[in-house]
């Protein structure tokens, strides 16, 4: 659900400093009618122009600093909001050339009354300006 | 008579991409006399489970302004918020606990539980439904229903103890007469042929069982990923009989007026609501019909999503059925 409103348009940029990027970064909403525990976002895969990102070189940030997706499992006290805009980034040293890039994200979630995980999932093109 | 009121799960759409406030969300109930307000905290109170006197404060109040009343809190239970094992049962009873103890604080005295927590997990828990005066009504959800093996087996608890605060609480799901266009459209958007589709529809009008018709669709008709998953969506449709609410009224003080989509001359053309109100009114149901607005996920992928519009839509049905006279 809210499938096509996960990667938030406009947000795809590089990080670290202009002359020498570090990666590259774009803003996300959770695909689920309510806030979950970061412990329970099992999977956020992110693909680049058809490529997918090594898992470990993706970082998850809403708004109280950057952890692996293997960190995320024991961050009991942290939650990702209803409709809430975090921040997905990925470790690649020069970033993202100038452009369009087809990005996609499939989050998995593990929630409790459902006996499948729960899937989102979102295509969009998003340019680095 | 009942009465009317909407869930906040409603305006999700809207609230979810900031387009409405759930101040905005009142306000609206309230202006179409739904003054009956159903929260999900883990959805409209941010920061939860760390509610702060402040956030509890600012509900009480903005229902005051509006005229209107908290009806029910909807709790989830996070037993696999650990990778590595389940909830134990006493973190379980615990975690139920506080839902109670907040939904008090927030002035609730109905706490709609999830179909799946345990009987006995919530037979622990009735003490403190008593101690905090908040009803804990199971959700009796699609593809359940009211006499379902699993149901009657909160009812047995709440029999053998005696407790006024341990029951049911019926989404009307449960009784989806015909199939919704809703989903009909979008399976076809996914690729689903027509006569597929018209196919699954007459099975599903027949009362046929599900697991028949996906087998002839994904077997015998050879049918693509969007027939098939049509098909399977029969498993979570059925029709359960109106005429036994009145059986299980001493059970239930809320329920969940569940509907993926109205006409523009406010009927639902899949739910069967025209069937289901003369019953709740016979029987003498006098709590909450709470909107539950469920058709933003099998539409948005296309257009506009105008939740508040949907949910206007149901009231005049809902006032039409109780007798008033109304226009579309």
């Amino acid at each position: 659900m809210f499938d096509k409103y996960l990667i938030v348009e406009g947000s795809l940029r590089n990080t670290g400093p202009a002359d020498a990027p570090e990666g590259f970064a774009f803003d996300a909403r959770l695909g689920y009618y309510r806030g979950l525990g970061l412990s329970m976002i099992e999977n956020l895969a992110v693909a680049v122009d058809g490529e997918a990102v090594d898992s470990q070189a993706i970082r998850f940030d809403e708004g109280s600093g950057a952890l692996s997706l293997s960190a995320m499992e024991t961050a009991f006290d942290r939650r990702w909001e209803f409709g809430a805009v975090a921040t997905i980034s990925v470790a690649r040293p020069g970033g993202l050339p100038v452009g369009p890039h087809a990005v996609t994200l499939n989050e998995r979630l593990r929630i409790s009354y459902l006996p499948f995980p729960l899937m989102a999932k979102d295509d969009k093109t998003l340019t680095v300006a | 008579m009942f009465k009317r009121g909407v869930s906040l799960y409603s305006f999700q759409e809207e609230l979810f991409l900031r387009q409405m406030t759930v101040e905005d969300c009142i306000a609206f109930a309230a202006s179409i006399g739904a003054n009956g307000i159903e929260l999900l905290p883990e959805q409209n109170l941010p920061g939860f489970p760390n509610i702060t006197d402040r956030q509890i404060g600012e509900w009480k109040d903005l229902l005051a302004k509006y005229g209107a009343v908290g009806t029910c809190y909807d709790m989830f239970l996070d037993t696999k918020r650990r990778k590595d094992r389940l909830m134990t049962d006493d973190e379980q009873v615990e975690s139920i606990i506080r839902d109670l103890k907040l939904a008090s604080q927030l002035g609730f005295k109905n706490m709609r539980v999830l179909i799946f927590v345990r009987p006995d997990i919530l037979e622990r828990c009735i003490p403190f439904a008593e101690q905090y005066d908040v009803h804990m009504g199971v959700e009796v959800h699609a593809p359940w229903y009211l006499d379902h093996p699993w149901i009657l087996r909160t009812v047995d608890v709440a029999d053998r103890t005696g407790t006024q605060h341990l029951g049911l609480l019926p989404d009307m799901g449960i009784f989806m007469k015909h199939y919704p266009p809703e989903f009909r459209d979008r399976f076809m958007r996914q690729g689903a042929r027509q006569e597929i589709v018209d196919f699954i529809i007459d099975q599903h009008e027949q009362k046929v069982m599900a697991e028949y018709t996906i087998y002839e669709v994904a077997v015998k008709m050879q049918g693509n990923k969007a027939e098939i998953s049509m098909a399977e969506t029969l498993r979570h449709a059925p029709y359960a009989n109106p005429k036994r609410l009145k059986d299980f009224l001493p059970y239930f003080k809320h329920i969940q007026a569940k509907f993926y989509g109205m006409t523009p001359d406010s009927r639902d053309p899949s739910i069967a609501y025209d069937d289901v109100i003369p019953e709740l009114i016979a029987c003498g149901f006098d709590g909450y019909l709470s909107s539950e607005y469920e058709g933003n996920r099998w539409i948005q992928d296309v257009e506009d999503v105008d939740s508040r519009e949907q949910v206007r839509r149901q009231h005049v049905m809902f006032r039409r059925l109780a007798g008033e006279t109304v226009e579309a």
